[in-house]
């Protein structure tokens, strides 16, 4: 028995040492990359404003109380309105969209993958460069229309607060359309028949079954493009021509020009802060998923 | 229609389905009356749920017809026909509990909410699963969520129910208790069930009238008496029950009787009817029929080697071996008087226990005719007796 016991813990400790082999670089980049820039804007974010434009002594809670001005609430709140719409039109466009791809024949699957994957091979803000010399006054959309005569002075298309939206919802919607896309392979056609068989039409067999199936993926989707979207920047800038405020341009805005680096440690803390929370929202739903 | 018989319900006239290059169903013709539980059997792959799905309308047929009281419903969609299914894998709905799934069709039917409440609480009651309606289907066992499918279809009652191996899950004993009560409810609620089974001793207990399919073809319908007793083709002797099956070829004596001269001996055969002169039969004798006896009994030479003896419970098993090495299997009761293993002995059966048999791989299928499968009751028995 003895002589058993100590086998088997022998071989537990060889499985631990593998163990801390296989996860250790992981733990070792992950403390270097991540919880130590993280720990380095949570000390900024308690420290205060110097002179010269960067952050020192004394520690102060100067940061996050200029958080409380009326306007940074707002740009908050617009932000988050900006990200509600951009996530609920991806989901409009996206579960068709995904419907779509789950039930292609077999060989266009794919590629039709392929298609949806095929943007992020391609550095984000760079395809952003390629909407703006399509959608500015001189750009390829505008002299189309003039040429064909349907308008005589170019739109402002570039610019505007639609300008942004569009821009999100381009760059943001195959982060939708994943997750519901596996949600939607995972359905059991079987549940779909059960239901026609009890008497529901079309609509009712989405509404009633294929909806709430999918909802886990639905959940996903919006979170996934929630998420990125609240600290997408570069957009507003480029696409908006920084005329409306986000959280992420006002960030920024704290690093690079305004030179209030506590200010803009402490609401790059409380964005970390919401996502976390999102992030929490999302496993949970995960879990439940893999209980149904 | 006959006199006495049951209204028509289900009325399948030569239908035809093919996946791509491959017939699953082949010119299937099949008549089932209202109140009647038919069973489908057959070997694995036959069609038995591609028949079921082109009844609930899942499928649509290449060619035939398929009426629901008396109406071609070649054009109806599922949730327009007055059917309900029983699926394979219960289907349960898993973001619903047990009473939302039971009355999803109560809902889709508009039917009104306390109504609806009263009905869903008797289908539970009956069966037997009262005080689980808030329980989701997650957190019930195989037999409970057995059960909510066949409440969530039965509540609608429905003229014809479905049912595609609904205890194939299950372990024997839970599988005994509701065979029987599956076949209370049918009683009791008189509805038409058109039950898909692989057990064959389910088949016989359950069912007013056995379908026997092979190939996509049905080989065989009629009572579980008729099919045990009086099968029609090889196939059925073999696929039902055990059957011991000899072969041999018909030839007439000096006397004028008919014999079947096999490998291992003859036979003379009391009946010749049906039997064609010159060609290959078959004979089946239920292992409950066979008889070994130590004298030679008239009539028949058929000399054996018993093998040996194995006890069984309510009956002993007698393993034979002819002449030929071929070996058979005999039942009987262990109060009789065996003979010693390694002995010698005689086989023989009482006249009208054994099933003549024409070969039926010359016959083609024999069903194809079509008309025999609308007998309901009774219809022409199997081959001649002897
Ligand atoms: N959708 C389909 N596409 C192609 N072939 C199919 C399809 N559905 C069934 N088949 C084929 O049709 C044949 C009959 O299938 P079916 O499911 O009706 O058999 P079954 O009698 O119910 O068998 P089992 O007892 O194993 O359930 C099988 O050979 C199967 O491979
Ligand atoms: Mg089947």
């Amino acid at each position: 028995m003895g002589h058993l016991f100590k086998e088997k813990k022998k071989r537990s400790g060889g499985s631990r040492l593998s163990c801390i082999a296989m996860i250790g670089p992981v733990v070792v980049w992950m403390l270097l990359f991540l919880l130590v820039p993280l720990l380095y804007v949570i000390c900024i974010s308690f420290l205060s404003k110097n002179s010269y434009g960067g952050a020192g002594l004394p520690v102060t809670l100067q940061g996050y109380l200029g958080m409380l001005q009326s306007e940074y609430g707002r740009i908050f709140l617009q932000s988050l309105w900006l990200s509600g719409k951009t996530t609920l039109i991806c989901l409009l466009f996206g579960y068709p969209f995904a419907w779509i791809i789950a039930h292609a024949p077999k060989k266009w699957k794919p590629f039709l993958l392929l298609l949806l994957m095929l943007p992020f091979w391609i550095n984000s803000m760079i395809r952003i460069y390629g909407w703006i010399t399509l959608l500015r006054s001189q750009g390829v959309v505008n002299q189309m229309l003039m040429a064909a005569g349907l308008i005589q002075k170019p739109l402002d298309i570039l610019y505007t607060d639609g300008a942004v939206l569009f821009g999100m919802v381009y760059d943001l919607l195959p982060f939708t359309v994943l997750p519901i896309y596996t949600s939607i392979e995972k359905l059991d056609h079987s549940l779909v028949e059960a239901a026609q068989d009890l008497g529901a039409g079309k609509w009712h067999v989405f509404t009633r079954v294929i909806l709430p199936q999918t909802m886990p993926g639905i959940f996903a989707g919006s979170i996934q493009t929630f998420i990125p979207s609240l600290g997408l920047f570069y957009i507003s800038d480029m696409m908006g021509g920084a005329k409306t405020m986000y959280i992420g341009n006002l960030i920024k805005n704290q690093f690079l020009s305004a030179r209030n680096w506590p200010l803009g440690a402490a609401l790059s803390i409380v964005l970390i802060l919401i996502t976390l929370m999102l992030m929490r929202l999302y496993t949970k739903v995960g879990s439940l998923d893999d209980m149904v | 229609m006959e006199e006495g018989r049951k209204k028509t319900i289900v009325k399948l006239i030569q239908v035809e389905k093919s996946f791509g290059q491959t017939d699953v169903v082949k010119k299937l013709s099949l008549e089932v009356g209202a109140g009647e539980f038919l069973t489908l059997l057959g070997p694995s792959g036959c069609g038995k749920t591609t028949t079921l799905r082109m009844i609930a309308g899942f499928e649509q047929a290449n060619g035939g017809r398929i009426e629901l009281e008396g109406v071609d419903v070649a054009n109806l969609p599922p949730n327009a026909r007055n059917v309900n299914t029983v699926f394979q894998n219960y289907a349960l709905f898993p973001h619903m509990n047990v009473a939302d799934n039971v009355a999803f069709g109560l809902v889709e039917k508009k039917v009104k909410k306390p109504e609806i409440k009263k009905r869903v609480s008797e289908m539970l009651r009956l069966v037997q699963l009262e005080g689980m309606e808030k329980r989701m289907p997650s957190e019930l066992s195989g037999g409970q969520k057995q059960r909510v499918a066949i409440a969530r279809a039965l509540v609608n009652e429905p003229k014809v129910l479905l049912l595609d191996e609904p205890l194939g899950a299950l372990d024997l004993k839970l599988r005994r208790q509701m065979q029987i009560e599956l076949k209370h409810l049918q009683r009791r609620l008189g509805i038409t069930f058109i039950y898909v089974t692989h057990d064959q001793e389910e088949a016989l207990t359950m069912s007013d009238r056995i379908a026997v399919m092979n190939g996509g073809m049905l080989e065989q319908v009629g009572t579980p008496e008729e099919i045990y007793n009086h099968p029609r083709t090889r196939f059925v002797a073999d696929f039902i029950g055990e059957s011991n099956i000899m072969e041999g070829v018909v030839k007439e004596t000096k006397q004028g009787d008919w014999q079947l001269y096999m490998d291992c001996g003859s036979v003379l055969l009391s009946q010749e009817e049906g039997c064609r002169p010159g060609e290959l039969h078959y004979v089946c004798i239920r292992p409950e029929k066979l008889k070994v006896s130590a004298a030679p009994v008239e009539g028949f030479s058929i000399p054996v080697q018993v093998v040996e003896h194995v006890f069984i419970g309510s009956q002993i098993r007698t393993i034979v071996k002819t002449t030929d090495g071929k070996k058979y299997k005999i039942s009987s009761p262990p109060d009789g008087t065996l003979l010693p293993a390694e002995s010698q002995g005689f086989l023989y059966w009482k006249s009208g226990n054994a099933v003549l048999l024409p070969d039926d791989e010359q016959d083609g299928a024999p069903l194809e005719k079509g008309e025999d499968a609308f007998a309901i009751e009774g219809g022409e028995a199997g081959g001649s007796l002897v």
